[in-house]
């Protein structure tokens, strides 16, 4: 994400207070992601008018309400399609796209490969706590085999989908993961989400404390050991990273587990937007153009 | 009765039908000459039937017509189909070596083209087409010299060799048909006018270009696809982003994300498409960010016939999204208008911030027509409406941080801030909200505000109504039949209304445009007069019969229906209206005789 920087605006935490305070349960997870990404914006000194957050619908989606920053609350698992919209008519603005596993990896499914595959240039944000939330505790896409839910009430038996996995395979160029209650380090993957140039991808575990009693704080605390203090690990090489992304139950990685900066995002590859962003652009065809469009079917 | 000549070619897919049609009507629009072409085709790439009917004359040619002047069957499956559908004074221009021809009409002429011996068949295979151009060309009574023209830009690309052949080939049919053919009895005129030859798509996307759209994305979907190809091929020259999508619903979001950031931004897409575009539609509704969306109706439902013509989509389009909320939607009536209504329309959007819908279909999105080049104008009235593009020209808001994005006014519309624009900022939601943008489906859920602000949204219903004209009433007010259409089905109603006229039955016609706002009191107020009134269209269910029904209790004295995927010919209403007449029935439902 290319950061827009703006002189003589000096961002405060102030300014990025929401209209309204977060009404999630007391305890959730995503208090975290919020305070982290409004961090990161003030360390970055970007103007909130050129940051525009974009959700779907879930718990976690009600985020774009809660940060001062132009904001889109959209459908359920169509943020990412609206921010590429967005992103590609005017590609100076900062676009984060915040949500949850089942807004992202459920119905969502299909925009996050081909979003990834893209290279658009935004951070996305996916606030995974495992559960559907806002609809009373239904298995989500990144259950566990075996979670017992309101809707899997023997327990879930299809397997969940491994967000870095997946992410890496379809071609993320930034790929990392936080947590919730690990406010520095996930400030910091924030902003280096914010500074790739290209698709950023953020899975954090941010704890329902109220409907998932398996992934909590006091599970993944003993749990996550941060990639950033393994001096073996490369972020470049692509080969380690999917080795990483598998591991689970014991070890469970957070960190960058891959970037490349070699990929032209996909307003980066587009020529026509060479002259600059397309919301700032002439309307009218020039007269000369339009007359050779007519003139070819002459 | 308007002078008009039609051609029919029909063949294999893949045989090369199209080439002949390209070149006919290159060289009718060059003499000046208008034209109308309609292609009905089949689902596959290689093999089955496909029939292209390019009809031609001085003056408008608004539909296929009724008759064939000259049949070009490449294939004996051709020659079998149509041949029994020429009457006296036209003639059938076939390859002997390879089809027998049936028994025709009397007067009908067979002109036989011993390809093999006119030209190498084993060096072109497309050599009986090239002959069969240059025979008709002389039989219609047109210079040698329109053909050379015209074959030369043709087959540039290809090198002068290849230029070369094929002006010979053509030549020989051309000199062949002067020693052996007789020529038609109606020399085709000349005029001096030039007109452009383009389909409804082509038309549509650059109406968008016109317009100012800066974004367009699509899935493929016939028959909505040329739009796509359009934009495409001419994106970098237009300034226009152009993306192809995962799936329509990714297209409908995407087309939101670029209008919300400011941009004008459309796409296009068929009646399976458009059904997943459905909740987006509620969303830029919702959020009250205008798009323009097109929905290119082919036969249905499900994946239906998806190379034919129905205006089957009318009720999906009324019913798209859940709950209520303001949409503009209009059915373009010819393919010139296919242009001219995409500026209008983004000029509804956007005042009104709510989606546009332009309710097209087969027949005008694939079919070709001749259309004044001054009719495509580049420099439409463009009307953004209120929005905020600059934190100067706010004038309705003030960027201290007290904007309210969904500011309840009289008209209904807030003022639009767009993202980038310091002291602006706000979320546009999905959830019903207040004015300021905050959720009011959570904890401050609260039935005055969400009542006020159902009714400022829906107070710009009344706005776009009066924004948008009335219908208007053609021909004389006092005749004998009313027939009622809408969109694509204007040009054969009104060519049947003048067979019906020169046969004794005065007609008038009312066309419909815009459906929504559909200005029913002005509906009502001409057919009050109207003696006998039948709708016409190209559905099952009569659906815009339905329509008017709900919306005005007008019902109509009766309907003639046709849902076999192929367009209305003239004859199928003016029979169908004296049938009526006759009061054998108050519902015709036409045979297409043309087996395509």
């Amino acid at each position: 994400m290319a950061t827009a920087l703006a002189a003589n605006i000096h961002v405060a935490m102030a300014d990025l207070k929401g209209k309204v305070d977060p009404d999630w349960c007391p305890g959730c997870g995503d208090f975290g992601v919020l305070a982290a990404v409004q961090k990161a914006l003030v360390e970055l000194q970007i103007p909130n008018h050129n940051v525009v957050t974009i959700s779907g619908i879930g718990c976690s989606s009600n985020f774009p309400g809660f940060i001062n920053t132009y904001g889109m609350h959209t459908l359920h698992g169509r943020a990412l399609a609206v921010a590429t919209g967005v992103k590609l008519a005017n590609h100076d603005l900062t676009v984060l796209v915040t949500g949850g596993d089942g807004d992202g990896f459920g119905i969502g499914g299909n925009h996050f490969v081909h979003s990834m595959r893209r290279n658009v240039d935004l951070l996305y944000i996916v606030m995974d706590n495992q559960i559907y939330g806002l609809t009373t505790g239904q298995t989500s896409p990144t259950s566990r085999v075996g979670m017992k839910t309101k809707s899997m009430p023997f327990g879930n038996i299809e397997a969940p989908v491994n967000p870095i996995s997946l992410a890496l395979a379809a071609g993320a160029t930034f790929v990392a993961r936080g947590f919730s209650a690990e406010q520095k380090h996930l400030t910091e993957l924030i902003k280096q989400g914010i500074r790739h140039k290209g698709f950023s991808f953020l899975d954090v575990f941010s704890p329902c404390v109220t409907y998932n009693h398996d992934n909590t704080y006091q599970w993944f605390r003993p749990r996550v050991k941060k990639l950033e203090d393994d001096r073996a690990h490369d972020p470049t090489d692509w080969m380690a990273a999917m080795g990483k992304s598998v591991l689970w139950d014991e070890e469970i990685p957070i960190g960058k587990f891959f970037e490349r900066t070699d990929v032209p995002s996909l307003h980066g590859a587009e020529p026509v937007l060479n002259a600059g962003p397309l919301a700032y652009a002439e309307m009218r065809i020039p007269v000369d153009v339009a007359q050779a469009f007519v003139e070819e079917l002459m | 009765m308007r002078q008009t000549f039609a051609i029919g070619i029909g063949g294999a897919a893949g045989q090369g039908v199209a080439t002949p049609g390209d070149i006919f009507a290159k060289i009718f629009s060059r003499r000046g000459l208008h034209l109308n072409a309609y292609n009905a085709y089949q689902s596959i790439i290689r093999g089955g039937h496909t029939f292209l009917t390019v009809r031609t004359g001085p003056e408008n040619v608004t539909n296929m017509g009724d008759r064939l002047d000259l049949l070009i069957p490449l294939n004996q499956d051709a020659m079998n189909r149509h041949l029994g559908l020429l009457t006296a004074g036209a003639a059938c221009v076939y390859n002997s070596d390879t089809i027998k021809p049936g028994v025709p009409a009397e007067g009908v002429e067979l002109c036989s083209l011993p390809v093999s011996k006119l030209a190498d068949i084993t060096r072109n295979k497309v050599a009986q087409n090239t002959l069969a151009v240059g025979a008709g060309l002389n039989m219609m009574g047109i210079g040698f010299p329109a053909l050379e023209e015209v074959l030369a830009e043709q087959f540039k690309k290809k090198g002068d060799a290849v230029v070369t052949e094929n002006v010979g080939i053509a030549r020989t049919g051309y000199d062949y048909a002067s020693a052996h053919f007789k020529p038609f009895a109606w020399p085709l005129p000349m005029t001096g006018n030039r007109y452009a030859v383009l389909s409804g798509n082509i038309a549509m996307a650059m109406g968008g270009a016109a317009a100012g759209v800066k974004f367009y994305c699509a899935y493929p979907m016939s028959p909505s696809t040329g739009v796509l190809h359009w934009m495409a091929a001419h994106a970098r020259k237009a300034g226009i982003m152009v993306r192809q999508v995962e799936d329509e619903i990714g297209v409908v979001n995407m087309t939101i994300g670029a209008a919300h950031a400011g941009v004008r931004s459309m796409c296009a897409t068929s009646g399976g498409g458009f059904a997943l575009m459905s909740e987006g539609l509620g969303l830029s509704a919702m959020m009250e960010t205008p798009m323009v969306v097109i929905d290119c109706q082919r036969a249905g439902p499900s994946t239906g016939v998806p190379t034919k013509t129905e205006q089957g989509d009318l009720w999906q389009m009324l019913g798209a999204a859940f709950g209520d909320y303001p949409r503009a939607l209009a059915a373009p009536l010819d393919i010139g208008d296919c242009f001219k209504i995409i500026p209008e329309i983004f000029n509804i959007a956007d005042r009104f911030q709510c989606p546009g819908i332009v309710l097209c279909d087969l027949l005008l999105s694939e079919g070709r027509l001749s259309v004044d080049p001054h009719d495509l104008d580049f420099a439409p009235s463009i009307d953004r409406g209120e929005l905020i593009t600059n934190a100067s020209s706010a004038s309705a808001a003030n960027g201290d941080g007290g904007y309210k994005r969904y500011k309840i006014t009289e008209s209904g519309i807030s003022p639009r801030a767009v993202p980038g624009v310091p002291g602006y900022t706000h979320t546009a939601a999905s959830d019903e909200h207040d004015e300021a943008g905050v959720l009011i489906s959570d904890e401050f859920t609260n039935p005055t505000k969400r009542r006020a602000m159902m009714e400022k949204r829906m107070r710009k219903v009344a706005g776009i109504e009066s924004a948008v004209p009335p219908p208007e009433l053609w021909g004389p007010r006092d005749a004998d039949i009313t027939l009622i259409g809408w969109g694509s089905t204007k040009g054969v109603i009104e060519e049947a209304c003048e067979i019906l006229t020169e046969q004794g039955i005065s007609a008038n016609q009312l066309q419909i445009r815009w459906l929504v706002p559909l200005h029913g009191d002005a509906i009502m107020d001409i057919l009050k007069d109207a003696r006998h009134t039948i709708i016409v269209e190209n559905n099952y269910s009569g659906q815009f019969a339905r329509y008017l029904r709900s919306e005005t209790s007008f019902v109509p004295t009766g309907h003639i229906r046709k849902y076999d995927g192929e367009p209305f010919m003239p004859h199928h209403i003016v029979e169908a209206v004296k049938e009526q007449l006759s009061g054998k029935t108050r519902l015709s439902v036409p045979a297409h005789e043309v087996l395509v």
